[in-house]
């Protein structure tokens, strides 16, 4: 018989937990829900469009009654459970109706915090918390006029907003001096009152409420001041209490909430809680992000899958109160040890403040232009080191890094038609259609629906800012550490950290061993995991059925099934022989198409798979290896012909170029990397946007790291400077190995160098001179068993594979 | 009644992979899972016509090559938001030998 499970509270963190819950095992429990409210599942968040008028209850709702009937949810919406009995394990509803649990799930949420005015029972007098007190809202701005707000926090406004909308003359009363003081500091409180009052809304700042007043509704409210303002309606929005009276009732420790560990349990361990009713390590919780991750870590749990942990993170609000842009995370007042970095227009409506300790970002409020709130955030809590971005970083990340997309910066000013997406072709519209429609929450889920983002991802910034903007209101679904794929709930970095700790050996064992959720991986994390492996076991058995087929048969793929073939020409050099020997490998194979290469290459196009090995042991024969231009791993050393020909080259280029592609090919990477050599400043081999770049002078070699063309083009940035080319050799061996230990998987050297700061790789490999000769031995010697060729590997041992198994007719 | 035609050792297909058989009609593309389940599809993906023989395999499912589309190995049905379908055969494994009807 399967065990029971009940869940107590009907709201968006009970029901996500159940999601993932089924999601991991979805026969494990028979499933019991009890819900205050008449309704299934909806958002509460959106509740302020709602009153608003920018939406219907229809279009808030997450989960219909149809959904628990498909998944065998037993739903009793408006039962009200009044009663725990832990000893017996059973739940009692007011009307006395009794059911039993094995597990039991308290997500019993929050409720409006009501200041204890005489008056505060009148009629008229409502908090803004759920669809009822949307509907009073609404009826009486029908036939009543004025309206107070009490609380000038994010869900005051946007309740005052949705009562102008409706249009009511509403004043919003705040105690202190700053609206929004758990997001904003002064300054940026400033601008947006001016803003707000020229849209029509009142404000009474520093006043504190004495009583509501008023015969058969209310009327009137006096304040501590001996003032006194008419109204009709009074919305108290102060704040919220976790609901813990029925959890303390039945005995289960309860402080400020609901107090659970880090595995989501209480006191209690047949008892687990989520939402706004917890309290994990002091802190209690109003956002929506935190809720889901709790929500996955509990269910995690709930399957008896036992490995996650809840780690509370910082959390960002971006939101949109009123068609105004503000966000803040973190620390955002400082004080003595925190310096800050102000940036202010009023005219602009700008302000931007940046709190830095021990020099990383521990803080941010912008508001007006919050553009680059997700770069902040993402620096805030990567813990990067920003001295030496600091004199630009207020002026954001397109003033700096340049690793993600380039032109468009706000995506809230672009027409539906719009193309976000222009590998897939998807438009603002779609996107935003799907968001609503699917009821997506997630940058997965919106990849999985619109395919937008799930090619080169340069656009994922964009897509990210347009789930925010759709789903409005103080949502942000940013966890605060990034899943690898839907097989595990670890990241790129926790996963890199167990192969060593654990001594992991095999894609199979590290499956079983950190509780992949499905035995075979798929094709995301497979390829990532062989080449953890490969990069950190000397002795690693590469796996060829995990790497993509360009890696697995050492060839491109192209869109009609054949394959293209690179050659290696070391350093872009080569001679009449050679060009000989490709002319004729070309007739005999057919090659419908040769072409050179951005890299100094000669590519041959449309090779069918049968030939490949055929090809590959004429290229030997000639004196070729594989020029891995399929691969992640070191593509091309580029060059110019330098100091031997060149009346301006100081250096031998090409001569560098060639050793240092003798030394670094075959090499596998995170993702591909690209290198050049310039004998002059002039820089024609275009160095200064390669992985490595190395631009000669008259004194020695400039070195640069971390440039991109591509997506957005990047320039590099300048490492250091050395004298001789031993050492630019091991500079650059030595950052290749960082790069190849440190790096995720598809990671290329630009967004890595901007995730760990250049100051970290400087002092690696340029200040610690002891580290830079460890890394670059550690390159030598995986190197000693990368550069055999492939090619001639699999034209004499593997030509099995690539022939067709049989022929029939 | 179905008509068997015979394949090749189940030995000859690697695990977690595949191999095409090419047929007058197109090539078949024949799977082998991790636990040695055998299936035979259309060589072509229904988005793009990428050859599916040469994606990733795990579990029950392939990769696409070209735009990752991931389709079912036993009915040739694009899995997730994905709508499309390919030709799908069946097999058989006796005595270590695979057969398909084609």
């Amino acid at each position: 018989m399967k065990e029971k499970l009940v869940l107590i509270g009907n709201g968006m963190a009970g029901v996500r937990t159940l999601e993932e819950l089924l999601k991991l095992a979805p026969e494990k429990y028979d499933i019991t829900v009890f819900g205050d409210e008449p309704y299934g599942n909806y958002n509460r968040i959106m509740l302020s469009p709602v009153l608003a008028g920018d939406k219907t209850i229809d279009q808030i709702m997450i989960n219909d009654r149809q959904w628990y009937i498909d998944n065998g949810i037993t739903l009793h919406a408006g039962k009200k459970i009044t009663h725990i009995n832990r000893v017996r394990r059973q739940v009692e509803t007011a009307e006395g109706e009794v059911f039993e649990y094995d597990r039991l799930l308290l997500a019993t949420g929050s409720r409006p915090f009501m200041l204890p005015l005489p008056g505060r029972d009148l009629p008229g007098v409502i908090s803004f918390r759920d669809i009822a007190d949307v509907d009073t809202m609404l009826e009486t701005a029908k036939s009543y006029k004025k309206a107070v707000v009490i609380g000038g926090g994010l869900l005051g406004l946007e309740a005052a907003n949705g009562l102008m909308i409706q249009g009511m003359e509403v004043t919003v009363v705040h105690i202190a001096d700053v609206l929004m003081n758990q997001q904003l500091d002064k300054p940026a409180s400033d601008l947006m009152l001016n803003e707000l009052q020229a849209k029509g809304l009142k404000f009474l700042m520093s006043h504190e409420t004495a009583a509501i007043e008023g015969k058969k509704r209310v009327e009137k409210i006096v304040f501590k001041n001996g003032t006194e303002i008419d109204t009709d309606l009074v919305v108290m929005a102060v704040g919220i209490r976790p609901n813990i009276e029925l959890a303390q009732s039945a005995g289960i420790h309860c402080e400020r909430g609901i107090v659970v560990d880090d595995t989501m349990q209480t006191f209690d361990p047949k008892v687990y809680a989520v939402g706004e009713c917890v309290q994990h390590r002091g802190a209690t919780f109003g956002l929506v992000a935190p809720l889901f991750e709790q929500a996955k870590v509990c269910a995690n749990h709930l399957a008896q899958m036992g490995i996650a942990r809840y780690v509370s993170s910082i959390t960002s609000t971006k939101l949109k109160v009123t068609g105004i842009d503000l966000f803040s995370a973190g620390n955002f007042i400082g004080d003595e040890s925190t310096e800050d970095l102000v940036f202010k227009d009023a005219a602009r409506h700008v302000y931007k403040k940046l709190v830095i300790q021990d020099d990383k970002l521990i803080g941010a409020v912008l508001y007006g232009d919050t553009v680059d709130g997700a770069w902040y955030f993402q620096l805030m809590r990567d813990g990067t080191d920003v001295s030496s971005i600091r004199e630009n970083m207020l002026f954001g990340q397109h003033h700096i890094g340049d690793s993600g997309h380039g032109a468009t910066n706000s995506v809230d000013g672009l027409p539906d038609d719009a193309e976000i997406c222009g590998c897939n072709g998807v438009c603002k519209g779609d996107i935003v259609k799907a968001i609503s429609k699917h009821s997506l929450f997630t940058l997965d889920e919106v990849k999985a629906h619109t395919k937008a983002s799930a090619s080169c991802g340069s656009c994922t910034g964009l897509v990210e800012q347009l789930l925010a903007s759709t789903l409005g209101s103080d949502f942000n679904d940013t966890p605060s550490k990034k899943a690898m794929c839907g097989c595990t709930s670890m990241s790129h970095g926790e996963v890199k950290n167990a192969i060593k700790d654990q001594g992991l050996k095999t894609i199979s064992d590290l499956m079983v061993a950190l509780d992949w959720k499905n035995a075979d991986g798929c094709h995301s994390c497979r390829p990532a995991l062989n080449y953890y492996l490969l990069s950190t076991w000397p002795d690693y058995q590469d796996d060829p059925q995990s790497r993509f087929i360009n890696e697995r048969v050492h060839a491109n793929i192209q869109k009609d099934g054949t394959y293209s073939v690179v050659p290696r020409i070391w350093g872009g050099v080569t001679n009449a022989n050679e060009l000989r020997a490709i002319a004729d490998i070309s007739d005999k194979y057919n090659v419908p198409t040769v072409k050179i290469t951005g890299g100094q290459r000669i590519d041959l196009l449309g090779v069918k798979k049968d030939d490949l090995p055929k090809m590959w042991a004429d290229l030997s024969e000639a004196g070729f290896v594989s020029g891995h231009a399929y691969g992640k791993s070191l593509r091309t050393v580029k060059t110019c012909v330098g100091s031997e020909w060149c009346r301006f080259g100081t250096q031998d280029s090409t001569g560098l170029g060639i050793k240092v592609e003798k030394m670094t090919w075959g090499s596998w990477t995170p993702h591909k990397f690209k290198i050049a050599v310039s004998g002059c400043p002039r820089n024609c081999a275009e160095a200064t946007i390669k992985d490595f770049g190395i631009v000669c002078v008259d004194s020695g070699y400039e070195l640069h790291v971390g440039g991109n063309g591509g997506i957005k083009v990047r320039a590099t940035d300048f490492l250091c400077k050395v004298v001789t080319e031993e050492e630019a050799m091991e500079y650059c061996a030595a950052f290749m190995q960082l790069y190849r230990e440190d790096a995720h998987y598809l990671e290329r050297t630009a967004p890595w160098i901007e995730r760990v700061g250049l100051k970290s790789v400087q002092a690696k490999v340029v200040e610690d001179h002891e580290n830079r000769k460890v890394l670059a031995q550690r390159f030598y010697e995986s190197q000693e068993r990368s550069q055999d060729d492939p090619w001639a590997e699999h034209a004499a041992k593997q030509r099995e594979n690539y022939i067709p198994i049989k022929q029939v007719g | 009644m179905q008509n068997w035609t015979e394949v090749g050792p189940v030995e000859s297909v690697p695990q977690k992979g595949s191999r095409v058989m090419t047929t007058p009609d197109g090539d078949v593309a024949i799977f082998r899972t991790s636990s040695d389940e055998v299936f035979a599809l259309f060589d072509q993906c229904p988005h793009k016509k990428g050859p599916l023989s040469q994606g990733i395999v795990y579990d029950k499912r392939v990769a696409c090559p070209l735009h990752n589309w991931v389709i079912a190995l036993s009915s040739g049905e694009a899995t997730g938001p994905d709508e499309g379908c390919t030709r799908s055969f069946a097999t058989k494994v006796e005595d270590g030998m695979i057969y398909i009807s084609l």
